[in-house]
């Protein structure tokens, strides 16, 4: 659970010349920004301009290959093991075992995240409740629908009650009941801090406190 | 950081429900051990073997049925993102290197719960091997889990996986062979089980397991960063 506070004087976020190379390939250069406790970061640039690498490098995923990176008060790479379990991270795969149910997908990252016994139980139950998967919790995760699994995934990324949450085009796959539904559990707001991935500017740019625009060969724009 | 004790069952009994569940590996590893043996009686035309031929099928099949469960070890975490959301949980990564050697572990157990009594019907003119063979078994299970593990995660990134596996594999398990076949040998002596090194052998199937637990242990963390 999301228990060590970030320092009331610390940035959610603060980058500062980021770079991240693949091989000979640069896929981000020269990142910085400062997003403060409890705001919220879009991130907006065509395929390939490196919004995923950067939420992977956030989410301690990818080490970067230069610059500075502070998440919540750690410095990254060094300090990448205090951020864990701090973060919830949502991207492109919803990172559920296939031959799982839902409730058991979610029952094993609670014990990842060291929730266990009632406590879990009612953490996960209210979960599927508040994402309307309670029927399908049960069934295997290679039975449901691709937004459905959208459903689980939001939920296995709010489990441990993260203070920022890194969402890598949240609503892929989701119809308009799923929307409002994840908008409850992973909107703004309740003082967690998120960064937020998206093609589509028109749904989160209201909800934003700042926009990073993200350039093939161009350097990133801050507004 | 979660309890390591909580998260190392968590991963174990994960991987146990999913293999219950779609029975991936351990129906193609008793198989294959169950038709090796087949060929063997038929390819030896010997309906008994001692010594050290009896062990050198005994171990050779269970081999490289071990390796076609290692093969697949860490294909669910590949596949479903299981590596990015252990990754993502504030445990020590060893723990996972732990839980998969456990679960590689119940599989050999399972595996030879099936293969060596079927090898003993074919082969052995009495079952008073079986008894201290139990002994060999687990501490060279121990070796092949826990090298097995390594070579897993290493290869399980690579679309050569399953050339791979076997490649680096069978070379680190040649002495693993040596002292779990040394050992076997003297059991299945002709006349009745004998004792012959049976100490030696186990001390160095033992030492093994150490030393591979160990290097397991120190290199799997880096293993698992990009």
């Amino acid at each position: 659970m999301g228990s060590e506070n970030t320092p009331p004087d610390e940035p959610a976020l603060r980058l500062a010349g980021l770079r991240r190379d693949f091989g000979e390939r640069t896929a981000l250069d020269g990142v910085g920004l400062e997003l403060a406790a409890g705001e919220s970061l879009l991130v907006l640039g065509p395929n390939g301009a490196g919004k995923t690498t950067l939420l992977r490098v956030l989410a301690t995923l990818l080490r970067p290959s230069g610059g500075e990176v502070r998440v919540l008060g750690c410095s990254l790479p060094g300090e990448a093991w205090k951020l864990r379990g701090r973060i919830g991270y949502l991207g492109h795969e919803p990172l559920l075992y296939r031959e799982l149910s839902g409730r058991e997908n979610l029952r094993f990252q609670a014990r990842l995240h060291g929730l266990g016994g009632e406590r879990a139980e009612a953490r996960v139950a209210e979960l599927l409740a508040a994402a309307g998967m309670e029927r399908r919790a049960d069934e295997r995760v290679a039975a449901l629908s691709a937004g459905m699994r959208q459903r689980l995934a939001i939920c296995r990324c709010v489990l441990h009650e993260p203070e920022l949450l890194l969402l890598d085009e949240p609503d892929s796959n989701l119809d308009a009941e799923g929307r409002e539904l994840a908008r409850a559990l992973i909107g703004p707001g309740g003082g967690r801090s998120r960064v937020v991935v998206t093609h589509d500017p028109e749904r989160f740019l209201p909800e934003s406190d700042q926009v990073l625009r993200l350039g093939i060969g161009e350097a990133a724009v801050v507004s | 950081m979660t309890p390591s004790r909580a998260a190392f069952a968590a991963i174990l009994g994960k991987d146990l429900r999913a293999e219950l569940r779609t029975l991936q590996s351990l129906p193609a590893m008793a198989l294959f051990a169950v038709t090796s043996f087949v060929i063997f009686r038929f390819g030896l035309d010997r309906t008994s073997l001692s010594g050290s031929l009896a062990a050198g099928v005994l171990w050779a099949t269970l081999l490289f049925a071990a390796v076609l469960g290692i093969n697949r070890l860490f294909v669910a975490e590949r596949e479903e993102g299981g590596f990015d959301a252990i990754r993502l949980a504030p445990i020590d990564r060893s723990v996972l290197f732990a839980a998969k050697a456990a679960a590689l572990l119940v599989y050999l157990l399972a595996l030879e719960l099936i293969a060596v009594p079927v090898f003993a019907l074919f082969f052995l003119d009495s079952a008073a091997a079986l008894g201290p063979l139990a002994a060999v078994l687990v501490l060279t299970d121990l070796g092949l889990a826990a090298t097995g593990t390594l070579i897993s995660s290493m290869a399980v990134n690579s679309r050569a996986r399953d050339l791979l596996v076997p490649l680096v594999l069978l070379p680190l398990a040649v002495p693993l062979m040596i002292a779990a076949t040394g050992a076997t040998e003297p059991l299945m002596a002709l006349g009745g089980p004998g004792y012959h090194r049976f100490g030696t052998w186990l001390a160095v199937l033992a030492l093994y397991d150490l030393i591979f637990g160990l290097v397991g242990y120190a290199v799997f963390d880096f293993l698992l960063e990009d």
